[in-house]
């Protein structure tokens, strides 16, 4: 083991700046004095040594490196079959190339434009109300000031979070139901007694609030650790110029937590095609569909649930992510352009 | 020190907010005192029962003694406890040791890995590449491996052990190498004791993502045995298979049918709300964690 300290570069005994340039330099200099092959193959000899010298390293990271191989780009070179007619009898690579084929037939669908504004529809809203209700939450429980309340109202906020997704929906599903406890208060306050779930125009506001009363909490916290961490001289020089509470909070607080509310909202736009489909899994049915039914759990039933059509719901859900991904980079950017947040 | 006094429409706001803040307790709280008041009341007087509940209707434990007779909650239980057990130790090891090579500083190959692997938190192969993988070529399919194996690393939990991991000082693991320790030792015996606030951190979330997940085991499960809690849930809950439940004691539908369900949620939701208190001081400081560096 004390070989590893006199010759090579050690992983832990150098900064990391000395000791990649200083390798950098090293290859450049190899570079310029012998020929590419030779380069390729020294660059092959410092891999076998660091091999030799780290091997450890090396079994650490060989399963960590196969899971990725496997579960997270096995299925993306799978996602091929959107482009094939996948037939399990004729195997993955057996089946037959049909191209743009499953998209095109995707596009004409009926479904497609139902699917894509209730995605959209169902997102804006969260965008709308969910996106900033933690914000707020996190304003109005940091003018508490420090005391058991606050702790209090914190833990049973965050409480919801930890519920699992079935019970929750399994709640929602008694409360609203003909005669459930939150029909009873609308009844109550004059509205004709169905069966909320049962409807379509009552789902996206029954998929919001809950998503409100279960995350609101929760979502908070990492705004209050950004509060936390603005300097308290800005709100004492703020009182000092006569800033009132409400001016401290738009004109500090605000801009001190403005930098994660980007990060988080270019999370949320690269998302604007995903939603929490397993709560929709849960709570829609073929009534509400017309609402409730977008493009994730679309694949769920063509490729698994009522049908087996594997190339199709690939398709549709390959279409989707790649829209996801292009969103992602432009709200990125946006952002990178207008403020000084964002991801990369 | 010099008080500063409070102006009136601070006074007021104070006020407002304080009452805002016990709204939202209580709008938090009152689903589940209602479903603890439902599960102990009797299914008639439940039934012909409209608005607020603040106490049983009827006191009765049946629909409790129900659901504890019902083998699948107990075989659910038992194989919830299985996944939830194992699945979090295995997410655990892996994502130890993916954290702790990726925050060695000075490997050649480690920022084309990282970059490697966050790509896959925003572009996946999708559900059925997925299900396909698992089921058809892998053969996991109805067998509890198929809910632990493809989910061995979370993305977001690997950043967050290596930000934590890397932050520890280079002069400690130097001094260990030195003494001839490799990198195992080190692992096992120095950043891992080190780093046991965040590792807490790790068992929570992978537990309780563990403990949560349904959609997994409805996809790859066929045989009711193997089903977890949540999926057992499912169909009590959500499917409204009360009936099925019935066939398995003799009671009168009647008077347990609406309370059955709500003890059943009881039932599943009492070992998340017995560990909450101890797990509470643990969460915030892991969504700091995981703010310092997204």
């Amino acid at each position: 083991m004390r070989r590893g300290l006199r010759a090579g570069p050690d992983y832990t005994a150098r900064g990391p700046k000395q000791g990649l340039l200083r390798r950098r330099a090293g290859r450049a200099a190899a570079g310029l004095a012998r020929g590419k092959g030779e380069q390729e193959g020294a660059a092959m000899k410092t891999l076998a040594r660091d091999y030799k010298r780290h091997k450890y390293l090396y079994f650490m990271i060989l399963p960590v490196v196969l899971y990725y191989a496997l579960f997270q780009y096995g299925p993306l070179y799978g996602a091929i079959i959107a482009f094939k007619d996948y037939r399990i009898a004729e195997g993955f690579l057996g089946s037959p190339w049909v191209g743009f084929k499953h998209f095109l037939s995707f596009f004409d669908s009926y479904y497609f434009w139902r699917l894509m504004k209730n995605t959209l529809l169902l997102n804006a809203y969260l965008l709308l109300f969910s996106f900033p209700a933690p914000i707020i939450f996190a304003l109005l429980i940091n003018e508490i000031g420090r005391s058991l309340f606050k702790r209090f109202v914190q833990t049973v906020t965050y409480l919801p979070h930890f519920i699992s997704l079935i019970v929750i929906c399994g709640m929602i599903t008694q409360f609203v139901a003909r005669d459930g406890m939150i029909t009873d208060l609308l009844v109550w306050m004059g509205m004709d007694r169905t069966a909320l779930l049962g409807q379509p125009e009552y789902f996206r506001t029954i998929y919001v609030v809950s998503d409100i009363w279960q995350s609101v909490g929760w979502g908070s916290i990492i705004y209050l650790a950004a509060i936390s961490g603005i300097n308290p001289e800005l709100y004492e020089a703020a009182t000092i110029d006569g800033a009132n509470k409400w001016r401290q909070t738009i004109n500090v607080t605000l801009p001190g937590i403005l930098p994660i509310i980007i990060i988080l909202f270019i999370l949320k736009m690269g998302n604007m095609l995903e939603i929490g489909f397993e709560k929709i899994i849960l709570l829609y049915n073929p009534n509400t569909y017309v609402t409730a039914d977008v493009i994730n759990t679309f694949v769920y039933r063509k490729g698994l649930g009522e049908s087996f059509e594997f190339s199709y719901a690939t398709a549709v859900g390959l279409f989707q992510a790649v829209i996801n991904f292009i969103l992602l980079i432009l709200a990125n950017r946006f952002s990178r352009k207008v403020s000084d947040s964002s991801l990369w | 020190m010099h008080v500063i006094r409070k102006s009136k429409g601070e006074r007021i706001f104070q006020g407002a907010n304080t009452a805002f803040m016990l709204f939202m307790v209580v709008i938090t709280l009152y689903p589940f005192v209602y479903v603890v008041m439902s599960s102990l009341s009797d299914s008639r007087q439940l039934l012909s029962h409209t608005g607020t509940l603040l106490w049983p209707k009827g006191f009765t434990w049946e629909a409790y003694k129900l659901v504890f007779q019902n083998p699948n909650i107990t075989r659910g239980y038992l194989n919830t406890l299985i996944v939830v057990v194992g699945g979090t130790s295995l997410n655990l090891l892996l994502t130890c040791m993916g954290a702790y090579v990726l925050s060695r500083r000075g490997v050649p190959w480690a920022p084309k890995l990282m970059l490697i692997i966050v790509f896959t938190m925003f572009f996946s192969g999708g559900l059925i590449p997925m299900y396909l993988l698992v089921n058809n070529w892998l053969h996991l399919g109805n067998s509890l491996l198929a809910l632990i194996i493809p989910s061995a690393i979370s993305t977001w939990n690997l950043i967050i052990l290596r930000t934590s991991f890397g932050a520890l000082p280079d002069s400690l693991i130097e001094s260990a190498r030195i003494d001839g320790a490799h990198d195992f030792t080190i692992l096992f015996r120095i950043v891992i004791p080190l780093s046991m606030p965040v590792i807490s951190v790790m068992i929570l979330f992978y537990g309780v993502q563990h403990w949560n997940s349904w959609f997994q085991a409805m996809i790859y499960l066929r045989e009711r045995h193997l089903f977890p809690l949540q999926l057992v849930l499912r169909e009590i809950l959500i499917q409204n298979s009360t009936e099925y439940m019935m066939a398995q004691g003799d009671a009168d539908v009647e008077s347990v049918g609406e309370s059955i369900k709500y003890a059943t949620i009881m039932v599943a939701t009492l070992p998340i709300l017995f560990v909450y208190p101890f797990m509470q001081k643990y969460f915030v400081k892991g969504v700091m964690i995981g703010s310092i560096k997204g």
